[in-house]
């Protein structure tokens, strides 16, 4: 580099530039929340349904579901996307829980099988609901289609 | 090594290594159920195995970064570590809880370990990379804040250099977002936007000021360039990674439920982010090729050329190939992203781990300068090894990837997930391949380590 460029010169660029860069994120981040009440189907966890939906994510969480499938295509890829599984299912909550309920306990030969969970229908529900809540976030059109 | 207490570090750096071990050993694993989808079931299910991969490798990098630091810092300050024993100590209840942590994934569900641990008090767990339960984060929290109380007090009582701040301030920076690990809600869309805060800005903001860091220190060292060089390059380089990294959080925030400018401001900021990786290479290179000396660990050298070339490869070229948001939209979430994933951390965090340990062992075994020739020839073979399957693992993974793309998302009548999956077999069969072969390589840099012990060390060819 150019002895006129000084390293004093390159420190001031790293501090006021990761500084005005944070700062600039920062509002990017406040604009951003105050348009997610348009987009993030928060009607539906303020609803009647909201305890059902926040057991359905507990669930998701502490069964680490997110160790093989995507959600809004975060997370492993080793099973299908569930950001979208309520519509690919006929936009029903029944063929989510009849799913789940239906997984062979010692999984299926030579094949990726989803563990039994052993869920009762009270947790079945609760899963169905977050997945259907999920499932109606403004996502800018993403996945490309029902596939996922 | 000049200051006694550098010598904590040899503790972290042999306890990284082991961890490195057993990430593979389960990466081979999940690679396996990849094509035999039966293969342990329902012993270790995938998302066990795989919370054993991606757990491991987070905590063998902190290992590496702290080891990294105890070593670093003295020699910089040019004073002893502030509290050697609190290292000492720390280390010993980072690798418990690290390895307490591992047990409970393996031995029990995860539910009963959200159970075991009261997840219910402060639900953190269940979410990508961040598996833990609460009170190993809480642990990690004390872990990392010890440490910066520790090297804080021991830059504070010495020789303040730019490269213990940049590495003091990547460190802080780590903590402080890892903060936002703890923030939980049960709007999706919250949830994901502040999950990106820690893991975002870790791996593509206040990380790259460590592996800058150690890359500064460690070329000083062997190249013997005038510091005021390499800190000049440093801040610039840094520089460069936080003003294109920070908003290129944005590449993130396209398709989560988050408004739709982020599409402009992602592609924008994080097209940019492969400028402060070329320059990092520009960088070493141009140091090795001006150096002042010839030191003597020649395989320290090639890992520090290595990373600079495979981080720009790996989080460079790869991020940029999926990261404008018209290309995400078909790449988002699928092999591509795992390809990217897997050259990009071995690039940057893995090899500039092995660089500073490469680089420090010798001197924390009593060694004058570097290993025995016999030894480094070893470990050269181990750092080709294990490069070059990366580069493998990488380009199966991407063909993969832009096979799945294609018949899931693009073709005329696309294809269901699982269908997909078998069509592509053949490309996660090679995958496996590749990771033996980095298995072997992994084999080959432990043993290094073992040879030649009663060899004259190498001296320098001048």
């Amino acid at each position: 580099m150019a002895e006129a460029f000084t390293k004093s010169m390159a420190r001031n660029i790293f501090y006021g530039g990761s500084a005005f860069f944070f700062l600039l994120f920062l509002a990017l981040t406040f604009d951003s929340l105050g348009q997610l009440p348009n987009r993030d189907n928060r009607a539906a966890l303020e609803g009647e349904l909201g305890p059902v939906i926040a057991q359905g994510k507990t669930l998701w969480e502490v069964n680490n579901c997110v160790g093989c499938h995507t959600l809004l295509g975060e997370g492993a890829y080793f099973a299908p996307e569930l950001g979208n599984v309520y519509k690919r299912f006929g936009n029903s909550t029944d063929a989510i829980k009849g799913f789940i309920l239906s997984r062979p306990k010692d999984g299926i030969p030579g094949r990726r099988s989803m563990p039994q969970f052993n869920f009762n229908d009270e947790e079945l529900t609760a899963l169905a609901e977050f997945l259907k809540y999920v499932s109606e976030i403004n996502t800018a059109g993403w996945p490309p289609n029902i596939q996922g | 090594m000049k200051y006694q207490s550098q010598s904590v570090a040899k503790l972290y750096f042999i306890a990284a290594i082991a961890l490195f071990a057993a990430q593979i050993l389960f990466g081979l694993i999940m690679g396996l159920q990849y094509v035999v989808g039966d293969f342990l079931f329902p012993e270790i299910p995938f998302n066990v195995a795989r919370m054993v991969h991606t757990n491991t490798l987070i905590v063998w990098m902190l290992m590496a970064f702290m080891g990294a630091g105890y070593y670093m810092i003295p020699e910089e300050t040019e004073t002893e570590l502030f509290a050697p024993w609190l290292a000492n100590l720390m280390f010993w209840i980072f690798l418990a809880a690290a390895g307490a942590t591992v047990a409970g994934y393996l031995l029990v569900p995860y539910a009963t370990l959200a159970d075991l641990t009261m997840n219910e008090l402060l639900p953190t767990m269940g979410r990508e990379f961040l598996e833990q339960p609460t009170i190993t984060k809480i642990g990690i929290v004390i872990v990392a804040l010890s440490f910066l109380f520790n090297i804080g007090m021991t830059i504070l009582k010495g020789r303040k250099t730019v490269v213990n701040l940049v590495f003091l301030l990547g460190m802080v920076g780590l903590a402080v977002f890892f903060l936002f690990a703890f923030y939980n809600p049960v709007n999706v869309v919250l949830d994901k936007f502040f999950w990106w805060w820690v893991v975002h800005l870790w791996v593509e903001g206040v990380w790259e000021l460590i592996l800058g860091a150690i890359l500064a220190f460690v070329l000083i060292k062997t190249t013997g360039v005038d510091r005021e060089v390499i800190e000049k390059w440093l801040y610039i380089i840094i520089a460069m990674s936080l003003i294109t990294g920070i908003i290129g959080t944005g590449h993130h925030f396209f398709w989560i439920g988050t408004p739709e400018y982020w599409q402009w401001w992602g592609s924008i900021f994080s097209a940019m982010e492969p400028i402060p990786f070329f320059m990092m290479t520009v960088f070493a290179f141009n140091m090795v090729n001006k150096r002042r000396r010839e030191h003597p660990n020649k395989v320290a050298i090639l890992w520090a050329l290595g990373t600079a070339v495979m981080a720009f490869l790996g989080a460079g070229v790869w991020g940029f190939l999926h990261t404008l948001s018209p290309v995400n939209y078909y790449t988002h979430g699928t092999q591509i992203t795992a390809a990217h994933g897997h050259m990009a951390f071995y690039g940057a965090y893995v090899m500039i781990n092995l660089t500073i340990i490469s680089y420090a062992m010798p001197l924390l075994r009593g060694r004058n300068a570097a290993n025995p020739p016999k030894s480094q020839i070893l470990e050269m073979w181990s750092f080709w090894l294990m490069t070059i399957s990366m580069v493998f693992i990488t380009l199966f993974l991407t063909g993969a990837g832009i096979l799945q793309v294609y018949l899931q998302r693009i073709a005329e009548s696309p294809q269901s997930f699982m269908a997909v999956q078998d069509q592509i077999a053949l490309f996660y069969w090679l995958r496996e391949g590749a990771g033996l072969v980095f298995l072997i390589g992994l084999i080959v840099y432990i043993s290094s380590f073992f040879v030649g012990q009663s060899d004259p060390e190498a001296v320098a060819a001048d």
